[in-house]
């Protein structure tokens, strides 16, 4: 079995990347060509302190402390956005050793669409906002769930979609795509104790190991090797043969000429 | 070799046995009609729900860390899990989100061949629902009725790109195929058979006296609870909001197309289940414009965005550019701009979103996706309680929620 070692970011890499390959950007629009969310920003920075704010692909996206989260989000709410279609966090543990956190709001009324972000420092507690939107109340506890932050006043922060006595955070840069070590022997130890995993074995919980010789696998069909033969000194050849060309005693041959297709269904 | 004490259930600190006259149950993660792993930690008093508690997360597969480990085309045959019943309309909101991050139009014939994707999936859909719904409320025959209708909507989808379940129909950019020959004559056909089906359904349930009895005036979803818990869809609509996003937003050719939004005030699965029946008219009406719609555009299905998107096939076997840059999205996938976009379509049960986090990769650096059937599940621990037993199996039922998007 592969080693398992933390890492910071154990996602997938670009293998290739060309040094001269300057990475463009969405374009960050200023405010002063909206006027209608100019306003809206002038309302909001009456209440809490507005850090950054842009306009980005047509939505409205305003940057404010993490501490005042729940005040921003109550005077967006006044203001007319009252949906929050979702919220989530994004994972900068390894470069900016913290969580991004946006809400995205909807206002009906103006049919306008605004991300409320926040940067939030590793270890730091949020805000709740369930008692403002409802729909906070799920997407609070995915979040948890999925990066393991921790919200003040949830009315029930428990892992969601993740079983409860899961260790670690799925959704973070650091957790491999194919689960850690409590992962990979989480039902061993759930169901008979972490000292069978040496009974069970390391291989039978890799879910990525190919016995060679294993020949119940479909995937080595037509190449199968008897169980117990002896193959220290090669296979026995196994050549393709295709049963059309000598043609087969009891299959007829299909033509399209002698097939009948029917033109639609009764 | 198992040690009987070792396998103990989450629910260990869960009293079942009580002495206050309260029952708990536990509805699921087996139950029929629960539509899929859903499970329900009821408190009954009698028959009188007070407390319910949905748990989800029997399906989950963490699909947005899967679309964090691939690249953008890759993602899409992993959205099709998502909604099964309507595998189209995932593709569609995934496909439009990169799109929007990207900055590239569509050419006019993949978006009239998009939308009667989209729109034959939402009738799937609806008939799926329709179907399911009533076999849990008690009507057997309108489950054979529907799906009768439902396997003639799939063929044609099977004609379209092969699949009937998950269909991976629509490419970023385009669509990966133009419509075979004669396929919109057997739309036509089927189309003209609809309105009389949706009569013969509405026949059997509108003033049927169980169907009303069961239905009317359960699972109330006042305006209110709606905004907040973020429904989209037909249970926002059925609280008396009119909000449609092909109507408010409109995206595609939405613009050109006449339609109307069935609204309903009562609130109730009755008003709701009206909805739904008017809706499939409408997207009949809808499919019938497209069809009238397609001859006139031009055969482009793809768009034209060489650093992004492969150019078409003849291309790709004829010219060496082509080639090597068609190579190069396949093997390293594309690489968008840095940024952030969100983008919600009306998939059939609600608003479908996919907020991309792009750091210039070719994996995406945070991908959320917003499922409008997370939040209808999520408001099942608020319109529960006060119902009876009998109302959870209708209002999860008339909810319309799926799994497959649930737990992602």
């Amino acid at each position: 079995m592969r080693q398992y070692k933390p890492q910071a970011n154990a996602q997938k890499k670009v293998y290739y990347s060309d040094r001269f390959y300057e990475k463009p950007s969405l374009p960050k629009e200023s405010l002063e060509a909206f006027p209608e969310f100019a306003k809206e920003l002038e309302l909001l920075s009456q209440e809490v302190k507005v850090l950054e704010s842009y306009v980005e692909r047509g939505d409205w996206v305003a940057y404010i402390e993490p501490k005042e989260n729940k005040k921003a989000l109550a005077a967006l709410k006044r203001m007319g956005y009252e949906i929050l279609s979702e919220m989530s966090a994004i994972d900068y543990l390894e470069t900016r050793h913290g969580f991004e956190v946006f809400y995205q709001l909807l206002s009906m009324e103006k049919h306008h669409r605004m991300r409320l972000k926040l940067f939030l420092p590793e270890g730091m507690e949020l805000e709740s906002a369930n008692d403002l939107f409802r729909s906070a109340d799920w997407s609070e506890r995915e979040m948890y769930d999925m990066f393991g932050i921790r919200l003040l006043h949830h009315p029930y922060l428990k892992r969601i979609l993740m079983p409860d006595d899961w260790s670690g955070y799925p959704l973070r840069k650091s957790y491999p795509l194919h689960g850690d070590e409590a992962a990979q022997w989480y039902e061993v130890d759930k169901i008979f104790g972490k000292e069978y995993r040496e009974v069970v074995g390391p291989e039978n919980r890799d879910a990525a190991r190919i016995d060679r010789y294993d020949t119940t696998r479909f995937a080595r069909m037509g190449h199968e090797v008897p169980y117990g033969e002896d193959i220290s000194l090669g296979e026995k050849e196994t050549p393709i043969r295709y049963q059309e060309e000598g043609g087969v005693v009891i299959v007829e041959k299909l033509t399209p000429e002698n097939s009948k297709q029917l033109q639609e269904r009764k | 070799m198992q040690i009987p004490n070792r396998l103990q259930p989450f629910y260990e600190n869960l009293v079942f046995e009580r002495h206050d006259n309260q029952m708990v149950i536990n509805f699921g993660p087996q139950h029929p009609s629960a539509h899929g792993q859903l499970r329900l930690i009821l408190e009954l008093e009698g028959e009188k729900v007070t407390r319910a508690v949905p748990d989800v997360g029997y399906l989950h597969r963490g699909m947005e860390k899967m679309g964090e480990n691939m690249i953008y085309n890759e993602f899409i045959p992993t959205t099709d899990r998502m909604d099964y019943i309507a595998a189209s309309s995932n593709n569609h909101a995934f496909a439009l989100t990169v799109e929007k991050l990207l900055g590239i139009e569509v050419p006019r014939r993949a978006k009239v061949i998009r939308m009667m994707i989209v729109e034959l999936n939402r009738i799937i859909s609806h008939l799926f629902w329709l179907a399911t719904h009533a076999l849990d409320v008690g009507a057997m025959s309108i489950f054979l009725y529907c799906f009768r209708e439902r396997e003639f909507a799939m063929d044609l989808m099977e004609d379209y790109c092969g699949a009937r379940l998950t269909h991976s129909s629509i490419r970023i950019g385009g669509v990966p195929l133009d419509l075979p020959a004669g396929w919109l004559e057997k739309l036509k056909s089927f189309l003209e058979k609809m309105p009389e089906n949706i009569a013969l359904y509405e026949g059997l349930l509108s003033e049927n006296r169980i169907w009303k009895m069961r239905l009317e005036n359960v699972g109330i979803i006042t305006p209110e609870m709606a905004k907040s818990w973020g429904c989209s869809g037909v249970a926002l609509r059925g609280s008396g909001i009119q909000w449609d996003l092909r109507k408010e937003q409109p995206y595609e050719l939405y613009d050109e197309v006449e339609f109307d939004i069935p609204v309903s005030d009562s609130g109730d699965s009755y008003g709701r289940y009206k909805l739904y029946m008017e809706e499939m008219r409408q997207t009949v009406k809808i499919l019938h414009q497209l069809i009238e719609m397609y001859p006139s555009t031009s055969s482009e299905i793809m768009a034209h965005a060489p650093q992004y998107i492969s150019a078409p096939k003849e291309q790709i076997m004829t010219q060496n550019y082509s080639l090597m840059q068609h190579f190069v999205l396949v093997t390293q996938g594309m690489r968008p701009p840095v940024g952030e976009v969100y983008c919600a379509t009306e998939s059939p049960k609600g608003e479908l979103g996919f907020f991309i986090r792009s750091e210039g990769e070719p994996y995406p650096y945070r991908l959320k996706i917003r499922a409008p059937s997370f939040y209808h599940t999520g408001i099942l621990q608020d319109l529960l309680p006060g119902g009876y037993i009998a109302d959870v199996v209708t209002i999860i039922g008339n909810l319309n929620i799926v799994f497959g998007e649930i737990d992602r």
